[in-house]
């Protein structure tokens, strides 16, 4: 495997690693488009796919405390929203129309833009080819690539949400006929068109990433890094685009086919529907369809989404507690396990739908099934923790809240994977509850344990770290606070979707509780602003990194320069003589030994 | 104004949290960053411990204001089996909750870092790791083997003597088929749909559609003891009857017929007693996003005695002789002559193909 890479790239040619002539610092000074817009430095990607993240981060989020003012306090007005979303909050009050639109790009927004792109997107491209040992991606064009075709996905996505009858509003996963059919709602005219066409074009840019990643964890690691002493980390975005990679493809058919039922006339998902007071001609098509080829990518997104979050958990972890992640391999035989699972558990989405009971009962015991890996990793990360020496970071916090998360919302999946029971649970709050505990909440855990602790990477500096235990106390308290109460909603049998309750005879005792979770989803929401301005000024004004490897890492990414340029490392790229878990005496009185140091005589490795 | 006034002093607020934060990272650098940290590590280790005592105490709180919201006990005979199918499932996850979080709490204080501590290197033990792969998988096997058992039974053929009744869904409203007296229920076709006198479509050549008779205002008769096989259509999107009280879902999907059947166990009255609310009404919502209208698209459900029941039943009129005064079998309507609008705002002319 070579070490040299030649780094290409408009206006700038220069070979790396190879030449001596190199070795202290660029000489090429990059125009300012080329270096930060058209960049094909993966560090710069990935802060473009950060920030682009947060900011929709921040939009999906603001929807959410829009619609949760329409669901804690149906009778009242509140103004402010007017001067937010004019004409579809009329005197301060959401239209329905436009409550579900909101829900509808909430979820949108989250999964995929957010958690999808500004997880994976930052993270995979900021870590892996630190982590194994890489100048840059295996094709860093195709890398630019990705984060375009996202940055267009995003422009769509946006320009949906001015256009006059509103955004896509059938719900995140869009079922038809409801997003097929313009007499159907509004928000299935124009805004369901440009809702495809941006779904598409990320499914393109997730494509584009997906495969540079795989490509560069199998190619391109330096010497002496073999499979198994990759960090979990890596292990993680690797099972992560392998998923994308197999199953996105199958949601692009499923939109394809969806864009020819709008537009062309075709069946694939109609049949037999009386509309706008015309029986409309289609026959033969199954609605049903639709859901498994949303679905088959549907289940296997959400561990897109978990599994960098496991990877970074599991590092921040072990480098915390000063002690090597417990069963190394049984993490990465889990991740495999997990991995294999999320394609064959995709119909515990439709036990209700009239599916096979047949059916439904092999889906129960996959889905079950998965929770062998998932109990297994929670094990290893409790052991890790076991007579370790912590160091309670905001990034450990996160990475603890992570964990904790992730039992509570995993154990809830029991519930909901097992058909008998989720015959009542079905579209009921149990099921928001559920979900936003264990993709929504702890996927977001990660994903800031991933930013405090990589942030001296990206900017070095640190961020604050007083705002970061504000940060996480509020934040694990309040998604609790959230939550908790909606599984109760649930059990009750209160449906998802609702604009109001009100006239529930069944469902209406709730409302004060519903004004509470506003309440708290409010303050919530003001925290993560705390947390953005604490990343925004901490990139200016953050203090300053004195060594390069703050925490106490074994990892390759601390052996590089404080702020690395184009390439990396300015020498050659190290090689790597150990697993990246010996967090034990290196004889010179630190109690870690990072990967680039040769076995000490009689030392086994790991 | 006032807008602008609240936007401001948010801002400021959060400048001031951020200076306060600020200053304390100079004031540790002052005092000595290594004894600041050790002092914050101690700190954040107590509070972790509090946020852990006041969660579970808050679990109890909530727990208490929020019981007796939840729903009465089971209105039908299956879904006794979905109760006691989810007290099983809460045991063993229950149990499994407190325990994996007291550990990750009581861990996050007992090696919290010291200055004396140093971390016990143990990277892997493989009877742990076959330990709690295989306890797991055991309570999982455990409960697959409950949940087949009861979804087999929920999707079982219904017994012989079960009523059939037809749910039909559209925005957004439930209509309701009876088969009427020859306990038959006709064929429809959704081409033969007009708003004004033909609500589901029914095929007025089959004769077992004559005494059919339609509920237009989504309320469900059932008989108290007697099992109901649901037969549940849609009209144009997909939408799905929820029975909350009776612990049943299925979805409406346009295009396929799906069923489900269950055996009311109480009366509406006697729900009222159980209850102890005389407003107590067996609802049917729509758990499936259809649209603006979804969480309007209520349906009611009436469980009588059979003698209420029939009573009742005796009162309807099948809607055939209600739609067609004339007695012409003809399944085509004169669409220009009526006033669909009266009965369906959404809806310009009838055309039929």
């Amino acid at each position: 495997m070579s070490q040299e890479i030649i780094i290409q790239g408009p206006n700038v040619e220069f070979s790396q690693g190879a030449e001596a002539a190199h070795h202290d610092h660029e000489h090429h000074e990059q125009h300012f488009i080329w270096k930060y817009i058209f960049s094909q430095d993966h560090k710069v990607i990935s802060k473009q796919f950060l920030i682009t993240g947060m900011i929709w981060a921040i939009i999906g989020a603001l929807f959410s405390v829009f619609f949760r003012l329409q669901l804690g306090f149906p009778d009242s007005t509140f103004p402010i929203m007017e001067k937010f979303l004019g004409e579809w909050a009329k005197g301060g009050k959401l239209s329905p129309e436009f409550y579900y639109a909101l829900v509808t790009m909430h979820g949108t927004i989250l999964v995929f833009f957010v958690l999808t792109a500004g997880l994976s997107g930052t993270f995979s491209n900021l870590l892996i080819p630190l982590q194994i040992g890489a100048r840059d991606m295996a094709s860093p064009f195709m890398n630019m690539l990705s984060y375009w075709f996202f940055f267009i996905a995003s422009v769509f996505m946006f320009v949906s949400l001015f256009v006059q009858t509103g955004p896509a509003s059938g719900g995140w996963t869009t079922y038809p006929p409801l997003s097929a059919l313009k007499e159907a709602s509004l928000g299935s005219g124009t805004g369901m068109d440009l809702w495809l066409i941006s779904m598409a074009l990320f499914v393109v840019s997730s494509l584009l990433g997906g495969l540079n990643y795989i490509s560069t964890v199998l190619n391109m690691r330096t010497k002496g890094m073999t499979m198994t002493r990759m960090p979990l980390t890596i292990w993680a975005f690797f099972f992560t685009a392998v998923l994308g990679v197999l199953s996105f493809p199958v949601l692009f058919s499923g939109l394809v086919l969806l864009i020819f039922d709008r537009n062309f006339g075709t069946s694939f998902y109609l049949s037999e529907i009386f509309i706008g007071g015309k029986a409309l001609p289609h026959i033969g098509g199954s609605a049903i369809l639709y859901q498994h080829l949303f679905w088959f990518l549907g289940h296997p997104e959400v561990y897109i989404i978990m599994l960098p979050g496991m990877g970074m958990a599991s590092e921040v972890l072990a480098t915390n507690s000063r002690k090597p992640i417990f069963g190394y391999f049984a993490m990465i035989i889990s991740l495999v396990g997990i991995t294999l699972l999320a394609f064959l558990v995709w119909a515990h989405h439709m036990f209700v739908t009239g599916m096979s009971p047949f059916l439904g009962s092999i889906f129960v015991l996959l889905t079950l099934l998965i929770a062998v890996p998932s109990a297994v990793k929670v094990f290893n990360w409790l052991t890790t923790m076991w007579k370790g020496n912590l160091r309670f970071t905001p990034a450990m916090l996160f990475a603890m809240g992570f964990v904790s998360m992730f039992i509570s919302g995993g154990l809830t999946g029991i519930f909901l994977g097992n058909s008998a029971l989720d015959i009542h649970l079905h579209d009921t709050y149990f099921v928001i509850a559920h979900f936003h505990i264990v993709m929504g909440v702890s996927a977001f855990f990660g994903m800031f344990a991933g930013i405090y602790h990589w942030f001296p990477k990206l900017y070095g500096r640190f961020m604050n770290n007083t705002l970061g235990y504000i940060h996480f106390f509020i934040t694990f308290v309040g998604a609790y606070l959230i939550f908790w109460p909606m599984h109760y909603e649930g059990i009750a049998g209160m449906p998802r979707r609702y604009y109001d309750y009100s006239a529930w005879e069944s469902f209406k005792q709730f409302q004060s509780l519903n004004g509470f979770i506003s309440i708290v989803a409010i303050v919530v929401f003001f925290t993560q602003l705390l947390f953005v301005m604490n990343f925004f000024l901490s990139i200016f004004r953050g203090r300053k990194l004195t060594n390069k490897n703050p925490w106490g890492s074994t990892t390759l990414e601390w052996t590089t320069p404080i702020h690395p340029g184009h390439g990396n490392w300015p020498g050659e790229i190290p090689e790597v003589h150990r697993w990246p878990y010996d967090f034990k005496d290196d004889g010179h009185g630190k109690d870690f030994i990072p990967q680039t140091v040769p076995l000490r005589e009689g030392e086994e490795a790991h | 104004m006032s807008a602008f006034i609240t936007v401001a002093l948010i801002v400021l607020v959060f400048i001031i949290i951020y200076q306060i934060a600020k200053a304390s990272e100079y004031t540790s650098i002052i005092r000595g960053e290594e004894k600041v940290k050790a002092q914050t590590n101690r700190t954040i280790a107590i509070l972790l411990v509090l946020v852990f005592i006041l969660g579970m105490y808050g679990i109890w709180v909530c727990h208490n204001y929020l019981v007796d919201k939840l729903l009465p006990v089971s209105a039908s005979v299956q879904g006794d089996a979905y109760d006691s199918m989810f007290n099983a499932t809460l045991v063993v996850t229950g149990i499994v909750f407190f325990a994996t979080q007291l550990v990750l709490f009581y861990f996050a204080f007992r090696y919290q870092s010291t200055e004396k501590r140093t971390s016990f290197f143990f990277a892997h033990s493989n009877k742990l790791e076959i330990l709690w792969t295989t306890v797991p998988a055991i309570a999982m096997a455990s409960l697959v083997a409950i949940g087949l058992r009861n979804w087999l039974n929920l999707t079982s053929e219904p017994p012989k003597d079960a009523q059939r009744i037809e749910i039909v869904g559209k925005q957004f409203n439930w209509i309701v088929r009876y088969p009427g007296k020859d306990g038959e229920l006709g064929k429809r076709d959704f081409r033969k749909i007009d708003d004004a006198n033909n609500i589901l479509g029914l095929d007025w050549t089959d004769k077992h559609n004559m005494d059919d008779i339609i509920a237009q205002n989504g309320e469900l008769h059932l008989v108290v003891g007697k099992p109901v096989q649901l037969l549940i259509g849609s009209r144009d999107v997909i939408h799905d009857v929820g029975l909350a009280h009776f612990r049943m879902k299925m979805d409406a999907v346009p295009g396929i017929v799906t069923t489900m059947w269950f055996t009311p166990k109480y009366t509406t009255t006697e729900m009222k007693k159980i209850t102890g609310n005389s407003n107590f009404v067996y609802e049917i919502s729509c758990d499936q996003m259809c649209g603006k209208g979804h969480y309007s698209m209520r349906g009611t459900i009436v469980v009588q005695t059979p003698e209420e029941y029939n009573a009742w039943m005796a009162t309807q009129q099948p809607y055939y002789a209600g739609n067609n005064p004339s007695g012409a079998a003809d399944s085509s309507a004169t669409p220009a002559a009526k006033t669909p609008a009266a009965k369906d705002s959404t809806k310009a002319t009838v055309t039929m193909r």
